[in-house]
């Protein structure tokens, strides 16, 4: 009897998703329940997993084009967050938000053209940036993750130094009182806050929609999925599968790595700026040092392993993550106040995903 | 007969890997002393045979083996390679098992280190004793000087020449205690000639010291130089067993080529061929390969257009060089003219645009993308290659599903892939339809010249006809040239027009497909004297 | 010709190899001269942290040598010191008896945890470094679990000093006693549950492990109804607060308590501490029947015995009643014991020993002995030297890490974790149990690890709860940047890089000062973070270009 359930193909498709990711979706539910038992208002926290699902959704797809290449869990996306933090900052130095022409136009279309802007700008440095990381990671094949880890905390330590020490001079971004740098946290307020978030945004009873950043989401997503349905994206994915099987067929694999670095970093760059303009602020010096670990949490967390991601790990995973993340919180201060529970919870759970997944890969037999 | 005391007799071994019967009733019998030569070609069981005697886990986990084995007169039962080592049998291993950061005696005491106690040991556990570096010094010295290798036991072993290495492997057997029976296998094909006899010389002494060596090779020079008897084995069954002095290099070449009669493609297709020697497709002048295991030292050779050109020999001689340099996958020097221009071996995917195609011997490692299914396979290269199976949107191209699956599902009748849909993962197909699947790839491109490497490796008897015959009529009707790299010559004998053999990375000859067994035999083994040229 | 060239190869070859150390050393001679400051400030400073680091980086070395890469996991070892300490101040022990219990505390936990991260890393071979970074933040989050939750919210903790203060009433935690009980029983019904598993799977069941595991939960829940361990296991439910408070003081408590060990009391320990080991050698010999050297124990007991004899001298007595020497003592001192040690090495090998004596190998230390004490006698470095304080026993500390590190590796075990290190396949094929050896060496590193943290919080005076989180990133660093690699790393790398890495942190804060002007607050920590997370990328990025050149 217990043969049958064993063989049946449900049995088989939920052990290949793995035990750890099936504790995670358990939680999740568990957690939802929870939230309706203690009467904390489902609907609200429901829509609050929508929109960290769209706010940290981008980052989580900046995996897709490095796991699908071959470079593996990019960890080092805090260095596409970074250059997509300056391409912010400057189009909020350049005011475009409040530019009187564009203004006339519409109060809307100087907030969307700033957004615009910085979306740009973010791009070019990321390209740029992306260029060379990938040549660097070219030459470190097989050991990609540790590297990339690295040299991810010595940008953002590098850029720490610069947020400090760069001539910005804008009020909103450098601190008040002659002080040095710029600020921890910079407001969006002035510019361009919620500029795509605001968009067709609705209410259900106490549940927000930012629809307009869903939509971006999912546009961004359909981008990824259309290149990696182009000649260009399935020769990447095949040299991430099989770099000899890739060789054969006359692809040069060095090159396509170099494009999914390149890919995966300016999606990292669009992704911190479509976050911070629903979170309304951009974090500035460590807060995106663990970045890179929570989006390749995600999509393990959705399926994904070391060597495979698909978009629809990126749905799935970032959804479950954050959902447990949105919900967590007021559980958690319900039932046991004043502790940094939920926290603890997203280290825990972000951590033990990756450490699992990085188990899994077993390189080497027990006899070697 | 005397009772002979034989060191090792092994009594009508057989072993069944799933139903593929490997050994068919083998005996193996070494006196004391004695340098014994084990030989035959690849898939002849030699291998296998001496898993068997190791102890190997890979064959207690398919169900063990039927026979007997006597070590000095006792029956022995050799369940793991401890076994093996507490019985006295040794084994050098093709691929070094030495620690380059580490010095000669560092090497030649590894994992059997001697060690003096001391207070901690005593109390906590024997892994504290200190290392007594002077008397495993004094041990290595001595298993150096009776193998007669001058060097020092303190300097590392980085950087050594390999003959060295190989002295080192050697002293390391023999200072194991007890040793009765050392295993050579095939270790004079990373020496150099100078080195090679030096090692034969080393054989000899060890020998005289009453340790017996199986030297497994396919050198008939070396055997006839050195060994005292030899076993000879074919497709897993026993041959012959001869002294050295009754015998001689045609004999043996013979004896390992063997009778085979059958005859592997049935349909006879009409051939209004015209092949000449002007016409020719692809031209190798002193073209070299370097792919680890399939060297490639410099070979003249023409491939005439619309022909079946056969190329054997025996494995690690450089065959599979061949195609992989051709086709870019190692790194290829010398000069390939195809069609009059010549080939730029440095830029990926050259080959293919010259209408080149190549299905791989390592099916899963480079043919195919085993998560991907069948449909995606088989369009890929031409994808890649050709621009097919796409669809233009805007500016923009993205794959045509639907074109893809039609011409999947044309090829998957065509060549009888087994399968439930297109769709399927390839990943879990049978090996044989696994490689119709790679043949239907290299065809989509639509080439002009074909290298199919090892075509039926790992596949049942109907899939191999079924190839051969599809290779035969491509030929026949389409006049593409096939170039069938195989070691197992009664599929080249089967449908080639010529056979190349090549050995230790050259052309040794070219030969047709009825030309005499022992002059195939020869031309594997290294004996032919004269290279290049074809007999009639 | 030919010897001239392989000459500036080598030496070309040499500069390459340790270029992350000139760099350094270069970047330390800048920041040094642009801070302006003098040599009286920089050198105590600087010999100050070598004593608070030196430990913990050179339990660094033990797996590098195992194979297993820069071990990230260290940080596992300092949270085990920390969990220790917690538990020894609560219980109100002081001084340097109370360390050395917390450090003997400490050996059981790093153990236990360092087989964990060993077994772990067994999964994992060829991606530990990444796996022991990201081990690192996971057990953190245990580490947060256990120190703002469970102390004082599951279990209840009197203590206000330790313990933040807040309103209990919210639920009722349960006693130490009851906790461990529950461990207890959990872990012996999981042991169970497991070995029923694996007899209805018809695999083999590990008695002898089974019955460990049993009677070690067995035991402790008996511990739990001992009377006279009713102190250390509260029975009330009474708590002062949930979570453990940021930051603990070690004044009065800790603080100085290795560093403060007299000379005199080292001296009387390691007299006894010889004369027992002689003593049990000597029986033990004789039972196995071993050769017996009476000369050259009676001569090296004679010896001790004199220079202990010598600290009776009154003048003696007095000098090694103080827990420092001054650094100016040691320079001075170091060319005669130097050239000492090696006559004693001479001695002992021409006519006790009767081996030869390779007189080539004492050069270097005595010449360098020499150059430092000639060093010494500039103005500006004897000033300096002058005013730094050695604290003895603490450095003695790192000496005997040092001797540890070398030791091991002349026993059978180290030779066994070197072959793992070299080479997995050739080393199982060997007949060495690969898995179990990377295992004991994680131990090793993981209780070094946890005693090297005792030691920097002891000189520190502060335990900040959560700040240990940098540990692993700094200590390899600073190992890299002594031109360690991620496969090869000695004892004396490991001391030139703590020398030179919190060298170029004393100078650096008030270089960046003076190019900055004005107060460097945050941007000294980012620099810092910066270099180590620079030095690590490059040796990384290094490691991984040759390995894949040499494929």
């Amino acid at each position: 009897m217990t043969e049958s359930i064993t063989n049946s193909r449900v049995f088989k498709g939920l052990a290949k998703f793995g035990l750890p990711r099936i504790i995670i979706a358990a939680f999740f539910l568990l957690l939802l329940f929870g939230t309706a038992v203690l009467d904390l208002g489902v609907t609200s926290a429901l829509g609050n997993c929508i929109s960290r699902w769209g706010m940290y959704g981008i980052l989580a797809l900046a995996m897709v084009p490095s796991v699908q290449c071959g470079v593996g869990l990019n960890f080092g996306i805090s260095l596409g967050i970074t250059t997509g933090l300056l391409g912010g900052l400057i189009s909020i130095q350049l005011d475009i938000a409040n530019n009187p022409a564009l203004v006339a136009i519409s109060p809307t279309f100087a907030v969307l053209a700033a957004f615009l802007a910085a979306i740009l700008m973010a791009c070019f440095f990321a390209a740029v940036l992306g260029y060379f990381y990938g040549l660097l990671l070219n030459q470190v094949k097989g050991s990609e993750m540790t590297v990339t880890t690295y040299i991810g905390f010595s940008m953002i330590a590098f850029m720490n130094i610069m947020w400090t020490v760069l001539p910005f001079k804008s009020g909103t971004l450098i601190y008040p009182n002659a002080g040095r740098g710029i600020r921890n946290q910079v407001s969006l307020d002035s510019s361009y806050k919620g500029a795509i978030s605001n968009i067709l945004k609705f209410k259900i009873g106490s549940m927000t929609v930012s629809t307009g950043l869903i939509l971006f989401f999912l546009f961004m997503c359909l981008i990824v999925w259309l290149f990696m349905r182009s000649k260009t994206g399935l020769a990447m994915s095949a040299v991430g599968a099989n770099p000899m099987f890739a060789r054969a067929a006359g692809i040069n694999t060095n090159k396509m790595r170099l494009i999914g670095t390149m890919f995966s970093t300016v999606l990292a760059a669009v992704g911190i700026i479509t976050y911070s303009q629903e979170y309304g602020f951009f974090q500035m010096y460590n807060a995106p040092q663990m970045m890179g670990f929570i989006s390749a949490a995600a999509v393990l967390i959705g399926g994904a392993s070391p060597k495979r991601a698909t978009i629809f790990n990126v749905l799935l995973g970032t959804f479950l993550f954050q959902g447990i993340m949105a919900l967590g919180l007021p559980v958690a201060n319900q039932l046991f106040p004043g502790t940094s529970l939920s926290e603890i919870l997203r280290i825990l759970i972000s951590n033990g995903i990756i450490l699992y997944a990085l188990a899994q890969t077993k390189g080497g037999s027990s006899r070697e | 007969m005397e009772k002979t005391e034989y060191v090792l007799k092994m009594d009508n071994i057989a072993k069944q890997y799933y139903g593929n019967r490997v050994l068919k009733g083998v005996d193996l019998s070494i006196k004391p002393g004695e340098i014994h030569a084990l030989m035959g070609e690849n898939g002849a069981g030699k291998s296998t045979l001496m898993n068997i005697l190791f102890g190997m886990p890979v064959i207690h986990s398919t169900g063990g083996f039927e026979g007997t084995v006597e070590i000095m007169g006792q029956p022995a039962n050799i369940d793991s390679p401890t076994k093996a080592m507490e019985y006295g049998i040794g084994m050098v291993h093709q691929e070094f098992m030495l620690i380059p950061g580490f010095t000669v005696a560092e090497n030649i005491k590894i994992g059997r280190e001697i060690t003096t106690p001391n207070l901690l040991s005593r109390i906590i556990g024997p892994t504290l004793e200190t290392l007594d570096f002077e008397a495993m010094s004094r041990d290595a010295r001595k298993a150096l000087k009776t193998i007669g290798l001058q060097i020092e036991d303190y300097i590392k072993v980085a950087g050594l020449p390999v003959g060295y290495m190989q002295f080192i492997e050697i002293a390391r057997e023999i200072d194991k205690t007890g040793i009765k029976l050392l295993v050579f296998d095939e270790p004079t094909a990373v020496l150099a000639e100078s080195e090679a006899e030096r090692l034969l010389e080393a054989m000899r002494v060890i020998a005289d010291q009453g340790i017996a060596i199986i030297f497994i090779t396919h050198r008939l020079d070396e055997v006839m130089a050195v060994a005292d008897s030899m076993t000879v084995l074919r497709d897993g069954e026993f041959v012959a067993r001869k002294e050295v002095k009754d015998t001689s290099v045609v004999d043996i070449a013979e004896l390992m080529i063997g009778r085979k009669v059958e005859k592997l493609v049935e349909e006879e297709y009409e051939d209004n061929r015209v092949l000449s020697d002007e016409n020719v497709a692809i031209q190798l002048r002193d073209y070299k390969v370097d792919m680890q295991g399939e060297r490639v030292r410099g070979i003249d050779l023409d491939i005439r257009r619309g022909e079946i050109l056969g190329i054997g020999g025996l494995a690690g001689q450089g065959k599979l060089g061949i195609p992989n340099g051709i086709m870019g996958l190692y790194p290829a020097a010398g000069t390939v003219t195809v069609n009059g221009q010549v080939l730029n071996l440095d830029k990926l995917g050259e080959a293919l645009r010259h209408k080149i195609a190549f299905v791989s011997e390592d099916r899963r490692g480079v043919g195919l993308l085993l998560e991907e299914s069948i449909e995606q396979n088989i369009v890929f290269s031409a994808l890649q290659t050709n621009d097919r199976f796409m669809k233009k949107v805007v500016w923009m191209q993205f794959y045509d599903h639907k074109s893809a699956s039609r011409h999947a599902n044309d090829m998957i009748g065509q060549l009888d892939i087994r399968c439930r849909s297109s769709r399927q993962s390839v990943g879990r197909l049978s090996g044989g339809n696994q490689q119709k699947v790679c043949l239907a790839r290299a065809l989509t491109l639509e080439p002009e010249i074909l290298f199919v490497s090892e075509p039926t490796r790992g596949i049942d008897i109907g899939a191999k006809k079924l190839v051969l015959e599809l290779l035969t009529k491509l030929n026949r009707e389409t006049g593409m040239t096939i170039i069938i790299v195989s070691s197992e010559l009664v599929e080249l004998r089967s449908i080639a027009d010529r056979i190349a053999i090549v050995s230790d990375g050259r052309l040794a000859c070219i030969l047709k497909p009825d030309d005499s067994d022992a002059n195939f035999g020869l031309a594997m083994s290294g004996a032919w004297k004269k290279g290049g040229e074809e007999e009639s | 010709m030919n010897k001239n060239t392989n000459l500036i190869k080598r030496i070309t070859q040499m500069i390459f190899d340790s270029k992350v150390t000139i760099l350094f050393l270069l970047l330390f001679i800048s920041a040094a001269i642009i801070s302006g400051k003098s040599l009286t400030f920089i050198i105590p400073e600087l010999f100050t942290r070598i004593a608070r680091n030196g430990f913990l980086i050179l339990s660094l070395i033990i797996p590098i040598l195992a194979g297993m890469g820069l071990n990230f996991g260290i940080v596992i070892g300092a949270m085990a010191a920390q969990i220790s300490l917690f538990i020894t101040i609560y219980w109100g022990l002081t001084g340097i008896s109370g360390f050395l219990i917390t450090a003997l505390l400490a050996l059981p936990i790093a153990a236990f945890l360092g087989t964990l991260v060993g077994r772990l890393f067994n999964q994992m071979k060829g991606s530990e470094m990444i796996g022991g970074l990201v081990l690192g933040y996971f057990a953190d989050g245990f580490y947060w679990l256990l120190f703002l939750f469970v102390f004082g919210g599951v279990i209840a903790l009197d203590n206000s000093k330790l313990m933040i203060a807040s309103d209990a009433s919210a639920y009722n935690p349960v006693s130490i006693n009851t906790a461990v009980r529950c461990v207890a029983v959990f872990c012996l019904a999981l042991t169970l549950l497991l070995a029923a598993v694996r007899k209805a799977k018809h695999l083999a069941v590990p008695v002898k492990t089974l019955a460990v595991k049993c009677g070690l939960a067995v035991f402790v829940l008996v511990l739990t109804f001992i009377p006279q361990l009713e102190p250390f296991l509260s029975h009330s439910t009474v708590t002062n607060g949930i979570g453990v408070k940021n930051s603990i003081d070690l004044m009065g408590i800790y603080k100085y308590a290795l560093d403060t060990v007299p000379m005199i009391k080292i001296a009387e320990y390691g007299f006894y501490i010889y004369i027992i080991i002689r003593l049990v050698s000597l029986v033990m010999k004789m039972i196995y029947r071993q050769k017996i050297n009476w000369k050259s124990i009676v001569i090296k007991t004679a010896i001790v015995c004199g220079a202990y004899a010598l600290t009776f001298i009154p003048a003696v007595d007095e000098f090694m009643r103080r827990d420092k020497v001054y650094l100016i003592t040691v320079v001075d001192v170091l060319l005669p014991f130097t050239f000492g040690w090696q006559a004693a090495k001479w001695f002992n090998a021409r006519f006790i020993e009767k081996k030869s004596w390779n007189w080539h190998r004492a050069v270097l230390p005595v010449a360098g002995a020499a150059v430092v004490y000639l060093v010494s006698f500039i103005p500006a470095v004897y000033k300096a030297f002058q005013l730094t304080q050695i604290p003895v026993m603490t450095y003695l500390c790192i000496g005997g890490v040092c001797l540890l590190n070398n030791g091991l590796m002349k026993t059978k075990l180290g030779q066994d974790m070197r072959t793992v290190g070299q080479d997995r396949t050739v080393a199982n094929a060997a007949g060495i149990d690969v898995d179990k050896t990377r295992i004991i060496a994680m131990v090793f590193s993981t209780v070094l690890a946890a005693w090297g943290q005792l030691i920097y919080l002891q000189n520190l005076g502060t335990m900040q709860t959560f700040g240990h989180t940098m540990v692993a990133q700094y200590a390899i660093a600073a190992l890299l940047v002594g031109g360690a690699s991620v496969n090869k790393a000695t004892n004396r790398q490991a001391l030139l890089g703590v020398f030179l890495f919190h060298a170029l942190f004393v100078v650096a804060a008030p270089a960046i000062k003076v190019l900055l002007g004005g107060d460097a607050g945050a941007i000294e920590e980012y620099f810092r973070a910066f270099v180590s997370y620079g030095v690590i990328a490059l040796a990384l990025a290094l490691h991984a270009w040759k390995k894949k050149a040499a494929k």
